[in-house]
């Protein structure tokens, strides 16, 4: 399994510049990639401009976006930005897309909420078209983890990015992808990515990282407690949570950050050192 | 801080002792509109595991019920006149009357106070911090606010109706009998030393034929204690103001009220949930409810009175409850399932249909089984194998999986399938690169058979340019000379129909291609997502077609290939004229199922006359989508295909069109090759995410299928 490292770019209050000193730093660092999510009511960098600075700053790191939320882009632009950071990367892009969870994002941009699966399935096949004369073109991941959205996996992807959770979580969703996938009549198998969230450092840092996501997550109501609580804060944890999810099947795992520093990043990079 | 609990049931009042043990300054009341001692009902039942979690959570009164207790380890099944015992199934049961005894007492002891005869509305108990609705299925508080709480209740198909009896029994017992107005169903178990719970049940049609519908409650009595006399030996059956009822399965989208403006609100045990009998009672997930509730209290220091504490600790009550309330409804969905169906199962030998009956809902499998009673097993191993063939007193039976099938007159070694998908690397039709080899591996891998992914019949029944076929000799010759000294392999047959002349499955599905297409054909003009709209088959193309099946039929038995699966699923030609959302015409072809039928068995009748060995047909058994086939269609299809001689049929779901709504939990498929197999009498085989033997035991044990196709993963 491939560990990779999230951007600090949806922390609130983050200077932009720091992603990039961050993602040289991942780079020399053994990281296999830097993850960016996608959000658009909140404090946080655009993660299309982003990759795109990064894949200038970097050379061999992987990049992924975990996910964006499809529908709320348009697929020609989107597809334009996507191939522009696959050339300039040189082929380290993979780009992992959902409906996202929240309502927000959609009034945000004045766009329906319903119909947006069937949008993100439309937005899959043209990508795909897009990225034909593409070499190589990058992996497609869907996230979500209702069986519709498995089935999408199935007939329209790469392969599935899980949103989370215990390892055996992972795994049940990740059975389930693969099921989905067989009956499609995919050959082979999908590709299986997976995030968690991290903050490490003494109780003053880590109750920064818990009260980011508590904010982060604040949308989910009664959740965001429940999700708080998953964020990995000690080594020990680091390292039971990396080696649960490559026991589960996980090919690609992303720690995302929960505080916007770089010594983050140190101290996480030694736990997941192969 | 004041809390009250609506309903001096069992989750009620332990949810209140709980609360009262822990934090000894709140003030609790328990509200119960019936006078103390006037429930109804007879025994409850607690498993092992219930039992640690009471002795955790207060240890007085876990020691007082299971003074109380009746202990046992088995299963009985009764069953056309045969009694078979299952082990190793340790429950135990009380009275609930003694249950409620107890838990009044110990509330009492503690300081709750408990209020009979007082009938209270959430409304009353405006200056309480925190209400607990534990007032059952018909909860009042739930329905005065059933925009939040959002129920939706589902009645069960079958009947049943509620007794005890002063039989002794030593077990858990299921009795199945049957007499002229159908099968019926006992559930009974001990619960002291004098009673047991009595519980009857039946199909609808069986409940109206008997009569029982018009009948009093002594008329009913009468008729079961005649039924069951045998069971009963003279013992009288009780009622407790029984009627027949069916079975309601509730859910409800939250359980918790923290909104503004009222008073907090957590819903407990049948108010917020129920799940059907046959798998436990709804008096052990209540009081699991409590014993959670209860502890989120704790973890969040709740009891002080700070309104966010109270609302954080009510939504990890329900956090921490209702994932696994659902997964035991899920588990109950599949054993009501089982109870409603059981006349289906009337042909199945008893061990099968005990195994079946034990794995039901999906709780337990074989390997679970197996180390409960290893006897049981071993008797369910041996006449598997009999049935297969083998002798009848042998010392040493193989477990299911390894019993050969007689496919026709073609013998498997063992019940798995391997079924190597094709990437589309052939050429021109004839199998090359990736997809070869994937073929020369499932060969090479001691399978029971190995079915092809899909076999074009025509370049223009390919699904893609890289489709391998059986419709020229060179294709021909290159599957012969795998085939050679390889054994048992059957070829899959299929025409694309409209989901033809894509883009490589690698790169996704259904994606049409940009240049070299070549025209579509379906049952009516009716394009497959974004590919091309089909063309209407004429009459011309409808004989073509039919010849190219007999073709590639005959070019599979020279090819070597022992069997021969037509394809009359997944969307493509054959399985696009079955449904009703794809087949629009309205000439001979169309309409009713019966003339949708005709076009595939027609095609059908043409391969069996042309192939020497077995055919077998794979077919989707439910479209999952709204107006399209549903099981009985599939039924009635595989009855047609079993008149034609049709020896194994693959049973698959969905893909009739694109926008089909998936279901991946692992019964779907289970469910309905079950329900095929044991009405049309024709070997099923079913895939899906098959990964273990074990989980092949399971199913052809209990009699849901005869072959499975194992995923290999990585």
């Amino acid at each position: 399994m491939l560990v990779g490292i999230g951007l600090p770019s949806s922390i609130p209050g983050t200077d932009a510049r720091l992603s990039l000193e961050w993602a040289r730093r991942a780079e020399t660092g053994g990281f296999a990639s830097l993850g960016v999510v996608d959000r658009m009511r909140y404090d946080s960098h655009e993660p299309m401009a982003l990759l795109s600075a990064v894949a200038a700053a970097t050379t061999r790191i992987g990049l992924v976006t975990m996910v964006v939320i499809g529908p709320l882009r348009r697929t020609q632009v989107f597809a334009r930005e996507a191939a522009t950071i696959q050339r300039i990367s040189q082929g380290r892009l993979t780009l992992g897309l959902a409906v996202g969870a929240r309502t927000d994002d959609y009034d945000a941009l004045g766009q329906p909420h319903v119909g947006r699966g069937l949008r993100l399935e439309g937005q899959l096949a043209d990508l795909r078209d897009h990225f034909e004369d593409l070499t190589p073109a990058p992996h497609l991941l869907v996230g979500g983890g209702s069986d519709i959205s498995l089935l999408r996996v199935a007939r329209f992807a790469d392969g599935y990015v899980h949103g989370g959770g215990p390892p055996r979580s992972f795994r049940r969703a990740a059975d389930r992808a693969v099921t989905a996938w067989v009956d499609a009549g995919r050959p082979g198998r999908p590709k299986l990515w997976a995030q968690g969230y991290f903050a490490l450092g003494d109780a003053a840092t880590i109750e920064r990282g818990r009260s980011y996501m508590r904010d982060y997550y604040a949308f989910t109501g009664p959740f965001a407690d429940k999700i708080t609580e998953g964020l990995l804060t000690t080594p020990q944890s680091i390292v039971q949570f990396v080696r649960g999810y490559a026991e589960a099947g996980c090919e690609h795992l992303v720690l995302l950050p929960a505080v916007a520093e770089l010594d983050q990043q140190d101290r996480l990079a030694p736990l997941v050192s192969q | 801080m004041r809390i009250a609990t609506i309903g001096g049931g069992p989750g009620g009042l332990y949810a209140s002792l709980l609360l009262k043990r822990s934090s000894p300054e709140l003030d609790v009341t328990v509200f119960e509109k019936n006078p103390r001692g006037a429930t109804y009902g007879w025994g409850v039942v607690f498993s092992d595991r219930t039992l640690t979690s009471f002795r955790e959570a207060d240890y007085r009164s876990y020691v007082d019920i299971t003074e109380d207790f009746v202990i046992w380890d088995a299963i009985d099944i009764r069953y056309k006149g045969e009694l078979v015992r299952a082990g190793g199934q340790v429950f135990s049961g009380i009275a609930r009357r003694k249950l409620l005894d107890i838990l009044i007492e110990r509330c009492i002891a503690v300081g709750v106070t408990v209020r009979f005869e007082t009938e209270v509305v959430s409304a009353d108990l405006g200056d309480c911090d925190l209400v607990i609705a534990a007032d059952g299925i018909h909860s009042g508080t739930r329905e005065s606010r059933a925009t939040v709480f959002k129920p939706r209740i589902r009645e069960g198909r079958a009947r049943y109706i509620w007794f005890g009896t002063t039989l002794a029994l030593d077990s858990f017992t299921f009795i199945f009998r049957a007499n002229d107005h159908g099968l019926f169903q006992v559930h009974a178990y001990p619960f002291d030393g004098t009673t047991s719970t009595f519980i009857v049940e039946c199909s609808e049609q069986t409940w109206r034929n008997a009569g029982l519908h018009e009948a009093s409650e002594t008329e009913s009595i009468a008729y079961c204690e005649k039924l069951f006399a045998e069971d009963l030996r003279g013992n009288p059956l009780m009622s407790n103001q029984s009627k027949w009822i069916s079975f309601p399965t509730l859910r409800t989208k939250t359980w918790i009220d923290s909104s503004a403006g009222v008073v907090p609100t957590a819903l407990l045990g049948d108010s917020a949930h129920t799940a059907h009998f046959s798998i436990g009672s709804g008096t052990k997930l209540a009081m699991e409810d409590a014993i959670a509730l209860v502890n989120a209290f704790e973890d969040r220091d709740a009891a002080q009175g700070d309104p966010a504490a109270l609302r954080a600790a009510l939504a990890d009550y329900q956090m921490e409850r209702k994932p696994i309330v659902e997964r035991f409804q899920e588990a109950a969905k599949q054993s009501q399932s089982y109870f409603e169906s059981t006349s289906r199962y009337q042909d199945l030998e008893p061990e099968q249909f005990v195994f079946h009956l034990l794995t039901r809902s999906g709780r337990m499998d074989y390997g679970d089984l197996r180390q409960r009673d290893p006897y049981l097993i071993e008797h369910v191993d041996r006449t598997f194998a009999a049935r297969s063939g083998g002798p009848e007193d042998a010392v040493v039976a193989p477990p299911p999986v390894l019993v050969p099938f007689d496919l026709g007159d073609v013998r498997l070694d063992n019940r798995v399938v391997l079924s190597p998908v094709f990437a589309g690397t052939s050429v021109d039709g004839v199998l090359a690169g990736p997809d070869r080899e994937a073929l020369v591996s499932a060969l090479g891998a001691a399978a029971g058979l190995v079915l092809t992914d899909e076999i074009a019949v025509s370049a223009h029944g390919r699904v893609t340019p890289g489709d391998v076929g059986l419709y020229d000799d060179v294709q021909t010759q290159a599957f012969r000379g795998l085939l050679q000294r390889a054994d048992r392999v059957a070829a899959r047959l299929n025409h694309a129909g409209p989901r033809g002349a894509t883009k490589p499955r690698a790169t996704g599905l259904d994606r049409p291609l940009d240049s070299g297409a070549w025209p579509l054909v379906a049952a009516s003009p009716v394009a497959y997502g974004h590919n091309a709209t089909p063309a209407e088959l004429d009459a011309r193309t409808r004989a073509e077609i039919r010849e190219d099946f007999t073709t590639a039929a005959r070019n599979a038995e020279r090819a070597g290939f022992d069997a021969v699966v037509v394809e009359m699923g997944r969307g493509y030609l054959l399985g696009n004229f079955l449904s009703p959302l794809t087949n629009l015409r309205d000439d001979e072809l169309g309409g009713e199922a019966r003339a949708r039928m005709r076009f595939p068995l027609e095609v059908f009748d043409a391969v069996r006359a042309a192939f020497g060995g077995p055919v077998g047909a794979s077919i989707c058994a439910d479209d999952w989508q709204r107006g399209g086939a549903r099981p009985d269609d599939a039924v009635a299809l595989v009855d047609e295909l079993h008149t034609r001689g049709c020896r194994l049929v693959e049973v698959t779901a969905g893909y009739t069109t694109p926008r089909f709504r998936p279901h991946l939990d692992p019964f779907y498929l289970t469910v309905l090759s079950e329900q095929i197999r044991n009405e049309c009498g024709v070997p099923t085989l079913i895939g899906g995410g098959i990964t273990t033997t074990d989980r092949i035991n399971t199913l052809l044990g209990g009699a849901r299928a005869d072959l499975c196709i194992l995923r290999r993963d990585p």
